[in-house]
């Protein structure tokens, strides 16, 4: 009967999520103190925001009557730029990546290659597109090529990485079995490798795609070509309409790509 | 797979048929085409003299950028701290609005399926074809240069990554431990806290994490368009050319993305 | 206490699932529910708590008419009713303790039961009950921490805590090894009997149906073809239910073993 009797004064609580008290507070305190420090140095000019209040209204409005029509030669020749960009780059960024995912596949390539192709990785992962596109302009010149190299260096960053991952999780019965044939590198890549990593290369690679159109709309602010150069101009002169009617495009290129690769990922399945 | 038979009665192996064969072909040579017209566009627009004087004009800058300026580096601890608040701030306050806006968009959860899950699809949408960049222009252009604007550039650019990823979770819940949960009565509200949240919890984690990191990569340039951060630097330094500051920059830049890309890593592992 | 009037459920897909089914279950009667798989059992009981919602026929519970019930009076409705799932449906992330007192749901608020803060004899209840299955000392353990048969146990604490007046039990021992199976069918119905409970036990294992309730069930493509006691379950009824097939030694009597719970709680 005591057991019954103890069993009814028992309290209980959720057990916190971090069991030590001392860790779970320390981390509390530091949460806090560092929220209170950052947005300390938030320094908002509410007085500015609120003049700003009013240009917020007018570009939101100006979705409701977006103008296609008076810089519609710069729009479309931006358009088709970045288009162009994207497609070029993608291609080239895939049959490079190629290469360097398998070099960087820990159960496929040397030590010394494997660091290199990782190296090469990481460079590309690390740097934003546009701190590549001003250092590729200033080399190469304004103009799409420049645009063409950053989008076709930071595809690789991508592509490669999660390509070697996959080749890395790939089924290692598969692998050998082709090898115990007697085949060659590159016939034990084609059989044993390419099977296996071959439907979610080509999902990555339209997603990509859609990554690189998103990316060449901003490379124009650079002088790297595509549409970004037409939008920062309809910012400086407050011609929100012309913006509205670019981002309205962009929104739906994105939708649409997004789309195909949708349909094309299906189908692999 | 197609297996013919010659006349003499001979087996012919072929991996695909002849028409299919031939689409395959149609489709490569429609690829190989645009590609090689789009080439031919930009090289159109390109000044072949500088492309051929690039090494040349790269071994140049290389030479004067290095070795970096690293006396520079006290003047750029306070933009990295103002960087890396940019992102967390912007992450933080992206949740606020992914939150809700994915409860919306999944269907399981949604109210309704058109008048509440279009809508938070289309600003999924929206958020997620916009790069930060221009959502920092933008609002630079609206309240004015600064920190503030670098963060809600950040948050906007992020609600939309993040409704997406989590949606898609709360897409994949167990449907059977939701039932159980309301099977004892519980209220709308109940069923969410007690039989979803606990199940999107991990996922939830884990995107906020890896979005924190893209966004400390991000917010490195959103100086360029006067948003804050050690972009605004990098900004002045190219202005005057000075090459040894801009490249100690880019090293303290990749320290930071990758100690960042670190850090996410681990805390993911741990939450798994 | 509970009538099944009419009871029909027409899938969207056309599929009918029931056909005017008819039931009485007086109060404290255990019933176990058998027949092939797609012969609507799971459908029967989730039309009866409105997981799923009937397109014709009453379910009537004590007098109330479900079928007809808003949604807030279908809460206080399915507080009455408990439900043991197949496969558990814990919430895999939540405590043991949590889970069983998220039995009560339908009695708190929302803010209490977000923050926790059960009343204190709720508490005393979930201990009770957990002590009553032989869990009692894992309450802090994570639900995916245990197996299956303990997450069976605590899928009937949670259905207990509600007390209820009728328990819907959809195939229990599904995925539990034989002698597992046993033990909880057994702990099932003895808590039935300790609390007066009415139950309805869908059940694929015709042998284990026998050997613990007072009357069967039979459905067949949505409809009822046998309603009587256990003994009464002749091949030819069996046939009629499940098809042909030598049913001989399915209901030859098991002979039960007599291995206690407590032994079956700790491992």
């Amino acid at each position: 009967m005591s057991a019954v009797l103890a069993s009814e004064r028992r309290k209980w609580r959720k057990p916190p999520f971090i069991r030590n008290p001392l860790a779970r507070w320390g981390l509390i305190v530091f949460a806090l103190v560092y929220l209170v420090l950052a947005i300390g140095t938030m320094e908002v000019n509410w007085a500015r925001v609120y003049e700003g209040l009013e240009r917020g209204k007018q570009f939101i409005l100006a979705f409701s009557h977006p103008d296609f029509a008076s810089r519609w030669s710069d729009i479309s020749a931006g358009m088709i730029e970045s288009i162009i960009m994207t497609i070029t780059s993608t291609a080239a960024g895939i049959i490079i990546s190629i290469p360097i995912g398998l070099g960087a596949a820990r159960n496929i390539a040397p030590l010394p290659v494997y660091y290199l192709c990782r190296g090469i990785i990481a460079v590309s992962r690390a740097l934003h597109e546009i701190i590549v596109a001003i250092l590729l302009v200033a080399i190469f010149g304004f103009g799409p090529l420049a645009g063409f190299l950053t989008l076709s260096f930071a595809t690789i960053g991508f592509l490669a990485k999660l390509l070697a991952e996959d080749i890395e999780s790939t089924d290692r019965s598969q692998s050998e079995a082709v090898k115990a044939t007697g085949a060659s590198w590159l016939q034990w890549i084609n059989y044993g490798i390419q099977p296996q990593v071959m439907p979610r290369l080509i999902g990555l690679s339209m997603y990509r795609l859609d990554i690189n159109f998103r990316e060449s709309a901003i490379l124009g602010l650079v002088g790297a070509g595509g549409i970004g150069a037409t939008l920062n101009t309809a910012f400086d002169r407050y011609e929100f309409d012309t913006a509205a009617a670019i981002i309205v495009i962009i929104i739906v290129v994105v939708m649409a790509l997004e789309y195909l690769s949708g349909m094309i990922r299906a189908r692999l399945q | 797979m197609a297996v013919s038979i010659k006349n003499n009665g001979q087996k012919i192996w072929q991996l695909r048929d002849r028409n299919n064969q031939i689409l395959r072909w149609f489709f490569l040579f429609i690829a190989v085409a645009i590609i090689m017209y789009c080439w031919q566009k930009i090289s159109s627009q390109t000044e072949w003299f500088f492309v051929w004087d690039a090494p040349r004009i790269a071994g140049d800058i290389g030479s004067r950028a290095l070795p970096p300026r690293w006396s520079y580096i006290d003047q750029l601890w306070e933009p990295l701290w103002d960087t890396i608040n940019i992102a967390t701030l912007g992450t933080l306050l992206s949740l606020f609005f992914a939150v809700p806006v994915a409860f919306l968009a999944a269907r399981n959860t949604t109210p309704h399926p058109v008048f509440c899950r279009w809508p938070a699809l289309l600003i999924i949408v929206s958020s997620r074809s916009i790069n930060s960049l221009i959502w920092a222009l933008l609002l630079v252009a609206i309240i004015g240069p600064g920190i503030f604007a670098g963060t809600i550039a950040i948050a906007l650019r992020s609600i939309g990554f993040c409704a997406k990823l989590l949606y898609e979770a709360i897409e994949e819940i167990d449907e059977k431990q939701v039932e159980a949960i309301t099977a004892t009565g519980a209220s709308r509200w109940q069923v969410m806290a007690y039989a979803i949240v606990p199940q999107i919890m991990p996922s939830f984690a884990g995107i906020t994490v890896f979005r924190w990191d893209i966004n400390i990569r991000e917010s490195t340039v959103l100086g360029l368009v006067g948003a804050g951060g050690i972009g605004l630097q990098m900004q002045s330094s190219l202005n005057v050319l000075a090459w040894p500051q801009v490249t100690l920059i880019l090293l303290i830049v990749f320290i930071a993305v990758i100690i960042s890309e670190m850090v996410s890593a681990k805390v993911r592992a741990a939450i798994i | 206490m509970l009538h099944l009037n009419k009871l029909t459920k027409q899938y969207a897909t056309g599929d009918k699932a029931l056909t005017d089914v008819e039931l009485q279950i007086p109060k404290g009667q255990v019933v176990a529910l058998i027949g092939p798989s797609g012969a609507g059992k799971s459908t029967l009981i989730r039309c009866i708590n409105r997981l799923v919602e009937p397109t014709s026929g009453a379910v009537v519970l004590n007098g109330t008419e479900l079928t007809r019930l808003g949604a807030g009076a279908l809460r206080k409705a399915r507080r009455r009713m408990g439900m043991i799932f197949q496969e558990y449906a814990l919430v895999e992330r939540l405590t043991v303790m949590e889970n069983v007192l998220s039995g009560r749901l339908g009695y708190v608020g929302f803010w209490r039961s977000f923050f926790r803060w059960y009343p204190q004899s709720d508490v005393d209840e979930a201990f009770r009950l957990l002590e009553r299955v032989g869990l009692d000392h894992m309450a802090d353990k994570r639900a995916d921490e245990l197996s299956g048969g303990q997450r069976q146990r605590v899928g009937i604490a949670r259905a207990l805590i509600q007390d209820p007046e009728l328990l819907l039990v959809d195939e229990p021992t599904a995925s539990l090894d034989p002698k597992t199976s046993r033990q909880i069918m057994r702990l099932i119905c003895e808590l039935c009997a300790e609390r007066g409970l009415a139950a309805i036990i869908n059940i694929h294992d015709v042998a284990l149906a026998q050997m613990f309730v007072q009357r069967v069930v039979g459905l067949q493509l949505g409809e009822v073809v046998y309603d009587g006691p256990p003994d009464g379950l002749s091949p030819d009824i069996l046939t009629q239910i499940y098809g042909e097939e030598d049913w001989e030694a399915t209901i030859a009597k098991v002979e039960d073993d007599d291995d206690d719970l407590a032994e079956g709680a700790v491992a």
